[in-house]
């Protein structure tokens, strides 16, 4: 017994450093998958407030920019509206049918919130943004997230009442399944964690036809995502002769270092599928 | 300023400094990722107990963590260094009275050449495990020895600059008091 205690005086020190080492790589390897990471309310809070003093600052050097880029989307907005239509006169060769649903009342399915990015990463294999918007003003988990040109940017993975964590689409655990506009062919975009001005689409059928410049488009697969919003555009064709399938190197549609504005997508029919999709797992 | 306060007021610096400059400017090249904040660790004084070396290290790495979102991977290699720091410090200076006469290692302190081994030796250990344990996320062999390699390099330089920037020229101890 004294020689273990002994044992353990002389090796103190080394115990207390794989005591820290152990929990730093618990830390790492238990906590920072995205799904539950703990970004704990506290650490949020602080370094966001930080952050957000930060970003008052660098937020000037961005101004002309980011003016730019609202004035594109609200552009796009604007030739978007109705009064832009003529609706051709249909009363001529109107038909009186008995629809038992009034087809003139629409439903709201993607509801849209502005954020402030206050801290943003491009630099790391796994990157997340930050924005001045939390669980008290309406962020839920899971939330897509583009930027005001209309382009994806990532998805919330982790929100504290007054900030929420982005993960971009630059984080080696990225998944968005994209589209090729073009072909209609359907893949998943993904990020190999190497340079951060390419992007990769998995799993394109060998039938596609694909030349560079190509856009590729969300599917509308997943709730998070509207149809049809850019995800980048083609630069060439990765040719795996042992893979039966394409990888496709595409440009992400969006600059992640200029980032100072994104909307939250909330899908407000996002209940009913996914409840479905429980029932189907439990059965 | 006494060593303790100065040491907290370069803990907060060196955590700023990391965080809203090196992390925030445009990355030069995907594998030069410059890092500055463990040279905290490197400056730490002399007869700072090799327990206490730990404590502050991971702290240090995790404060970082703090702001990156990414808990551990920053601790990890800031604790390595903070261990091995006092070993490496023993083999460079079989010289007892350096530790005595002198507050901090320094270029002053330790002499050019040993100084530079000691920062080199420690910068390139840190940015091997902070790629390696990246790399386990992402993969890529060759591409995380030579992103250890080209940041290790960047990382350095920025350790001249500071160095040159912030004179730690000191006089012996006796005199000071």
């Amino acid at each position: 017994m004294r020689n273990i205690i002994v044992f353990i005086r002389v090796y103190f020190t080394f115990f207390i450093f794989i005591f820290f080492l152990g929990l730093s790589l618990a830390l790492l390897f238990k906590y920072n998958k995205y799904h539950n990471a703990v970004y704990s309310e506290a650490a949020s809070e602080i370094t966001g407030m930080l952050s957000t003093q930060y970003n008052n600052v660098a937020y000037y050097f961005e101004l002309k920019r980011v003016n730019d880029s609202l004035v594109k989307a609200n552009e796009a907005l604007y030739n978007k509206l109705r009064a832009d239509y003529e609706i051709a006169d249909t009363a001529e060769n109107a038909i009186i049918d008995a629809l038992s649903v009034d087809s003139l009342n629409v439903f709201r399915k993607f509801l849209y919130r502005e954020a402030k990015v206050v801290r943003n990463s491009v630099s790391q294999p796994n990157n997340y943004i930050i924005v001045h918007r939390g669980r008290n003003q309406g962020v839920k988990d899971e939330m897509g997230v583009i930027a005001p040109n209309g382009g994806v940017v990532g998805t919330v993975v982790q929100s504290s009442s007054n900030f929420s964590m982005i993960m971009s689409l630059l984080h080696s655990q990225s998944n968005v399944s994209g589209r090729l506009k073009k072909g209609g062919e359907t893949g998943t975009v993904i990020w190999d964690g190497k340079h951060r001005n390419v992007l990769l689409l998995k799993d394109i059928t060998k039938s596609a036809r694909i030349s560079q410049g190509d856009s590729v488009i969300t599917s509308g697969f997943s709730y998070k995502f509207p149809e049809g919003l850019m995800l980048g555009t083609v630069i060439d064709i990765i040719n795996d002769k042992s893979s039966s399938t394409y990888t496709v190197r595409i440009k992400p549609a969006v600059d992640f270092e200029d980032l100072q504005f994104v909307y939250l997508i909330e899908n407000l029919q996002a209940a009913e599928p996914n409840e479905l999709q429980k029932n189907i797992k439990n059965k | 300023m006494s060593t303790l306060v100065r040491n907290i007021v370069r803990f907060i610096l060196f955590i700023l400094v990391q965080v809203f400059v090196l992390n925030q400017i445009p990355p030069l090249h995907h594998l030069v990722v410059p890092y500055l904040y463990f040279l905290f660790i490197l400056w730490l004084p002399f007869k700072t107990g090799r327990r206490t070396l730990l404590v502050l290290g991971f702290l240090l790495g995790f404060s970082l963590d703090a702001f990156t979102g990414t808990f551990g991977l920053h601790s990890a290699p800031c604790v390595v260094i903070a261990y091995l720091r006092p070993f490496l410090i023993k083999l460079l200076l079989p010289r007892e009275e350096v530790e005595v006469n002198f507050r901090e290692p320094s270029a002053w302190s330790l002499g050019v050449a040993p100084y530079l081994t000691y920062v080199t030796i420690l910068t390139f250990v840190h940015h091997t495990i902070l790629f390696f344990l990246q790399a386990l996320q992402t993969g890529g062999l060759v591409y995380f020895l030579v992103k250890s390699l080209f940041s290790t390099a960047v990382s350095l330089l920025l350790v001249l600059l500071t160095e040159l920037l912030f004179n730690r020229k000191q006089g012996l101890k006796v005199n000071l008091v």
